[in-house]
């Protein structure tokens, strides 16, 4: 799967999750840039996102993350 | 029921729905389960007024008189107290704090029991150890129950026993702890937010009643009337038939404890009871079914029979059977019927339902091993009402007798439980717990009856209560209700009568009573009018003393003392 490929992905959980229809990701979108991004709801996309990829993201990786682009690239390392 | 839907049930706002304050405690990040409990709320149709704690609150709270939580009054207070954190922590001052908390504080309590880490350190010789966390963490649950038992404002929400059905590894999950002190997993929020609402809803007194039961393929294998009596599948051989033995023993159970079984199913009469009457394999006998309905036609139709006879909300009531297509119909008819989508497979029958908790409740009396040859009896009545024509001569021939008693330590469990159950015959709706009761029976501004009712066909037990408030001259009406069982005998007159005799005794000039509606209790809507009371307007009533004529009934008092 490329990073292209997981963005699209990620766009369609956080839209479910976080229920906005129209959330557009990028690299280098933040927390900061999407309202109801907070910390709550953060557990929620982390969740969301281990079910869809059947993977597991460490407690570091799930705090440390800045943006998208660090997200994709936990995602990319287990696939 | 996924957390995401619960979230978004969460934000709507319902207006029009009863409220219930709830107060949420904890010593870990309760966000989401306040979300939970939120959403879960909308589900069940309750506008849930929430107040959480900060974090780790929980002493100040509780002990602090000025604290948000005792400004808040709560109708609940949840406590969740994590094992987790108990792990570096002694376990023995747990307990004392739990029971100082219990004695400061009035309100109904929900408290987390405490969900067992087996930390390895001694291994299996935990078992041997009482300082062992293992050792301790069980007893503690087990000194939880102890508490439960004497305090009935106190329930515990069994969260051992959650993670006992849906593994440890399925309710926490480490590397979320560790970036939030979120204990709880996010899957399994919904199932717990679903168990405290079982424990609301019963202390409300939504629960249910009845157990509706289809025959061939649900209470054995196979279809009585083609494949014949001893080629059921039934019994402890080869195969599923033990399945179906097991099955039969869990409704044998729930009927003991006061559940009434009921049977409606697609099939010749004759054949269907010829399988209770001559299987050996058989756990259910004919003397466990209150109503017992095999015909040919809709099962929506002769649901709505039994619910007729036996006089219960159709809320309250469970159907169970084997067939989608007759399940689907039985939802579509009635949609208050809770109908469990059993799993194909029989064998996943009894843990599919053990998850699903149909069956909770706040109380248990003796009275509930009764019940169902009390239903039985009804029966019998109603087709011995049907060979009179006069409805006098009926209740001339029903030999009634009422036992009227205050309240005792004897009958405050079941009292309590009848102000939870009755839902028609309700006047106010007002619900006592066994520690409400016992606060009346002390109380010298309140002057309360208890009704138990027998006649030539059985006991019908403790079946009516009223509570009297004294105000001066006036004595009011704070609690009038009564099972349905009863209804149409002239039980209110007879009722009536006590109240008016002991105003007169006491030189109280009227009684007042009050009429609140709800959804359940139109039948008593006209209750006082007809009981000649003149109406105040706004549901209030008022009947003097001083021309009061005795009512009659049939019903030959017996006073205990």
């Amino acid at each position: 799967m490329t990073a292209t490929e997981i963005l699209t992905q990620l766009q369609k959980i956080f839209c479910d999750v976080l229920d906005i229809a129209d959330i557009v990701l990028e690299q280098t979108t933040t927390s900061a840039d999407i309202e109801e991004w907070d910390s709550l709801s953060h557990i929620q996309l982390v969740v969301a996102i281990e079910k869809y990829f059947d993977i597991k993201f460490t407690s570091e990786e799930i705090l440390e993350w800045q943006n998208i682009g660090d997200m994709i690239k936990s995602i990319e390392e287990k696939l | 029921m996924t957390f995401n839907q619960l979230k978004k049930l969460s934000k709507q706002s319902g207006n029009d729905l009863p409220v219930i304050r709830v107060a949420l405690l904890g010593d870990t990040a309760t966000q989401l389960l306040a979300t939970a409990i939120k959403g879960m709320g909308q589900y069940r149709n309750f506008n849930i007024e929430l107040f959480e704690a900060d974090f780790n609150q929980i002493e100040m709270q509780f002990f602090n008189k000025d604290s948000e939580l005792h400004k808040f009054n709560a109708d609940f207070t949840i406590v969740f107290q994590s094992t987790h954190k108990l792990l570096g922590k002694k376990t023995k001052d747990r307990l004392p704090l739990i029971k100082e908390i219990l004695n400061s504080f009035k309100g109904k309590i929900i408290y987390f029991n405490y969900a067992e880490i087996d930390d390895s350190v001694f291994g299996s010789f935990a078992n041997k150890l009482e300082m062992s966390f293992v050792y301790q963490i069980r007893k503690m649950n087990f000194d939880l129950m102890n508490l439960a038992i004497q305090n009935s404002d106190f329930h515990i929400l069994d969260i051992a026993s959650i993670q006992n059905k849906y593994g440890r590894n399925f309710m926490f999950s480490p590397a979320i702890y560790a970036s939030t002190e979120m204990i709880l997993s996010i899957d399994c929020l919904p199932i717990v937010a679903n168990r405290i609402f079982d424990i609301i809803c019963a202390s409300k007194g939504n629960f249910k009643k009845c157990v509706v039961l289809d025959l061939d393929n649900t209470l054995w294998g196979g279809i009585a009337g083609d494949d014949g009596l001893e080629n059921l599948k039934l019994g402890h051989g080869l195969g599923i038939g033990k399945i179906f033995v097991e099955f039969q023993e869990w409704l044998k159970k729930l009927k003991e404890r006061g559940i009434i079984l009921a049977v409606c199913s697609k099939n010749e009469e004759s054949t269907a009871k010829e399988v209770f009457e001559k299987h050996p394999e058989m756990v259910l006998k004919l003397d466990d079914i209150s109503v017992f309905i095999a015909n040919w036609e809709n099962k929506a139709d002769n649901i709505r029979k039994i619910q007729s006879v036996l006089n219960i909300g159709f809320d309250s009531i469970v159907f169970m059977d084997d067939n989608p297509a007759e399940r689907e119909i039985v939802r579509q008819n009635l949609s208050a019927v809770c109908v469990p989508e059993l799993p194909k497979d029989p064998a996943e029958w009894l843990e599919f339902l053990y998850g699903e908790n149909l069956f909770e409740t706040v109380s248990f009396s003796q009275e509930d091993k009764e019940r169902t040859k009390q239903y039985r009896e009804q029966v019998e009545r109603t087709t011995f009402e049907q060979s009179f024509t006069n409805e006098t001569d009926f209740l001339k021939s029903l030999e009634m007798e009422c036992e009227v008693e205050d309240f005792t330590k004897f009958n405050i469990p079941r009292i309590a439980q009848l102000s939870q159950r009755s839902n028609q015959f309700n006047l106010r709706t007002v619900r006592y717990s066994e520690a409400d009761i016992q606060n009346l029976s002390n109380n010298e501004n309140y002057k309360n009856f208890a009704f138990s009712l027998k006649d030539k066909f059985g006991d019908n037990g403790l079946i009516a209560v009223v509570i009297l408030e004294k105000r001066s001259k006036e004595l009011f009406i704070e609690s009038w209700f009564m099972s349905c069982r009863v209804l149409k005998r002239g039980m209110e007159s007879f009722t009536l009568n006590t109240i008016a005799k002991y105003a007169k005794e006491n030189s109280f000039e009227k009684i007042t009573g009050e009429y609140l509606p709800t959804a359940k209790n139109k039948l008593v809507e006209n209750h006082y009018k007809d009981l000649g009371f003149v109406s105040l307007g706004a549901g209030k009533f008022e009947l003097k003393i001083c021309n009061y004529a005795e009512r009659e009934c049939f019903i030959l008092s017996k006073e205990i003392e």
